[in-house]
């Protein structure tokens, strides 16, 4: 009877009063969720204003449907139980009525649903300050596991594999002197080329040696060094290591009654704290090197001129706690690394936050340890 | 045979103030295969979890025979766990190692064997579950099924007491977790070992259990024990019985 009806037909519904006050909703035409659903409120409306004992569907005219009609009779059927009106769907194709008895089947689990409550600013502020507190307490309690594994290493007790060892030492060793010499190079150019600008006004300009030699050996070959590290293997730490805990690697040492600390923290710690130093020997040597490139092309100084004043400009203080911060550095990155990597959640997602979060926690520590350094050693006159 | 093995007193398992499980009371015999059963995010995986001590419990005791494992010092823990074996979902193998460094490293740390021995000790664990010749292979080399069988292997290789083993059959096709299956009754008979398995397939709770619990979420508490064969004919239990029979009585559409 109603042969017209195709499938391009416009959505619509109408509302007739059945008989014992009851509602009956037209559904006319196509119901795709591609062209958008008539509201609700509509019914909503209607319900509100005849109070129907009952609502049923009639759907002579209903043309193509999909979940768009599904959501629209369920969205129905919750109206009309908060209102305690029974929705009949006797009128609805037999697909549908399956579909709507699979979705009704299993009740709203209580408390399912996750409340979205903004904490008011102080309370936020007081969780704040106990997660930061906790996150202290557990970086200190991992630093206290470390320095025990360390005891237990002198005395050969801990369990961990020497092949490991030397893969670390090489992945934190050898294969970061490539970058590390570039950046040094270029730092060296960059702090001589800044010096060069200023002291050529005094005619001073012989003393850039002294200032790159100075400031790469003191401070900037360990500092750039360290962050380069805090990037490279900081990050690849926690990665591992965050995957380890993923792919529970980590539970199956600690039920085997491997100590995860002395397996996998005690050879990343022990081998940045071995490769840091030699690192920044490299570091000064190139960050000179970035130096005297400027002083021969730039100021026209002869190089051994210019190693010379360099080297006269040095002592072994400045090269020690260069070397020093360097190995200071070194065991911040791999706790930072190894600590975000046991810390890791369990999925996918959880292992890049635990990479970035090395990261920031490495290098805000070192620039910390940094300041904290510079004023000990002043104090200490070294 | 036949003496308490695993003793589980009161265990409440909780994470902070939300209580997953609690009043599990269950005794394992030694030479049982126990299957923890029950439908999913129950809290099987997190009682197996408590059983090895990677988590503690809220409150309640642990037994190994006589030995208070929820109690004892971390020490007296480490020695316990040696004698443990157990599977991860994922078979869990060291990415960074060879198969045969997987199983000889258990060996090699707490055993006085040469290097030679212990890798004579791997072959021969590999081969009991079906992995001749692949000593040299990275995990990330094999498949899922063989990666859960090197794990098998890496689990006994200290000849564990009792053998952990959390959804071994899960990714796994029909044919192969049926020989999983017959490993593990195997094993059990060759170890002379305990075998605890959390599991939902039924086709292996009938094929190897003869002791389980079933934990039911709603609940809060573990609602059947016993041989699941025994459960299936005379649980008075709806719940058990419906999980049993994969909900058999149930209406289906289309019928």
């Amino acid at each position: 009877m109603e042969a017209e009806v195709t499938t391009d037909q416009v959505t619509d519904l109408n509302f007739e009063q059945g008989r014992d006050s009851s509602l009956i909703i037209h559904l006319v035409g196509s119901w795709r969720m591609h062209h958008g659903l008539p509201s609700v409120g509509r019914v909503l409306h209607e319900v509100s204003q005849t109070k129907p004992r009952s609502i049923g569907f009639e759907t002579s005219r209903l043309g193509a449907w999909d979940s768009g009609l599904l959501t629209f009779v369920a969205r129905t059927i919750d109206l009309g139980r908060s209102r305690n009106i029974p929705v009949a769907l006797e009128g609805l194709p037999e697909g549908l009525v399956r579909l709507v008895e699979l979705a009704e089947a299993v009740p709203e689990k209580k408390d399912a649903r996750v409340k979205t409550q903004s904490a008011p600013l102080l309370q936020r502020v007081g969780t704040a300050t106990i997660n930061y507190a906790d996150g202290a307490e557990d970086f200190l309690t991992f630093l206290g596991g470390v320095v025990i594994a360390i005891g237990r290493m002198f005395q050969r007790e801990a369990r961990f594999r020497t092949s490991d060892l030397m893969i670390e030492i090489q992945d934190c060793g050898v294969s970061a002197l490539g970058i590390v010499a570039m950046i040094s190079f270029l730092v060296g150019t960059i702090l001589a080329f800044m010096g060069a600008v200023q002291l050529q006004q005094f005619g001073a300009e012989i003393y850039v040696a002294d200032l790159v030699a100075i400031g790469i050996v003191r401070e900037m070959g360990a500092m750039m060094t360290a962050i380069i590290m805090a990037g490279r293997t900081g990050a690849s730490f926690a990665a591992q290591l965050g995957t380890m805990k993923v792919t529970q690697e980590i539970d199956a040492l600690t039920t085997m009654g491997i100590s995860p600390m002395e397996f996998l923290v005690l050879p990343r710690v022990v081998a940045l704290i071995l490769m840091m130093p030699l690192l920044a020997v490299f570091a000064n040597v190139f960050g000179v090197m970035g130096g005297a490139f400027v002083g021969v092309a730039m100021l026209k100084i002869a190089l051994p001129t210019f190693l010379r004043e360099a080297w006269n400009a040095l002592t072994l203080g400045n090269l020690f706690g260069g070397l020093f911060k360097a190995m200071v550095y070194g065991v911040i990155i791999a706790i930072a690394g190894c600590l975000r990597g046991f810390q890791c959640g369990r999925s996918s997602s959880a292992v890049g936050d635990a990479a970035t979060q090395a990261v920031v926690t490495g290098i805000v520590w070192i620039v910390v340890a940094c300041g904290i350094m510079a004023f000990l050693f002043n104090m200490l006159g070294i | 045979m036949g003496e308490p093995h695993i003793i589980v007193r009161d265990l409440t398992m909780a994470f902070g103030d939300f209580v997953l499980m609690r009043n599990l009371n269950f005794t394992v015999k030694r030479g049982d295969v126990f299957v923890i059963m029950g439908g999913s995010g129950c809290g099987k995986s997190t009682l197996l979890n408590h059983l090895i001590g990677l988590l503690e419990p809220a409150t309640g005791e642990i037994f190994y025979r006589n030995f208070n494992f929820t109690k004892a010092s971390p020490e007296a823990r480490e020695r316990m766990l040696r004698r443990f074996g157990v599977l991860y979902q994922s078979g869990a193998l060291w990415s960074s190692m060879t198969l045969a460094q997987n199983v000889g490293l258990p060996l090699e740390e707490f055993t006085d064997l040469s290097p030679r021995e212990i890798h004579a000790i791997a072959s021969i664990k590999l081969a009991l579950v079906g992995l001749r010749g692949f000593e040299d292979y990275y995990p990330s080399q094999i498949s899922g099924g063989m990666q859960k069988r090197a794990g098998l292997a890496r689990a006994m290789a200290l000849d564990p007491e009792v053998l952990f083993f959390d959804e071994p059959s899960a990714g796994l096709d029909p044919i192969s977790s049926r020989l999983l299956d017959d490993l593990i009754l195997e094993l059990r008979d060759g170890l002379g070992a305990t075998v605890v398995v959390v599991t939902h397939e039924l086709p292996s709770i009938f094929t190897i259990a003869n002791n389980s619990i079933f934990l039911d979420a709603e609940t809060r508490t573990m609602i059947a024990s016993g041989d699941p064969k025994e459960l299936l004919a005379h649980s008075p239990d709806p719940k058990v019985h419906r999980f049993l029979t994969r909900g058999a009585d149930d209406q289906h559409p289309g019928n």
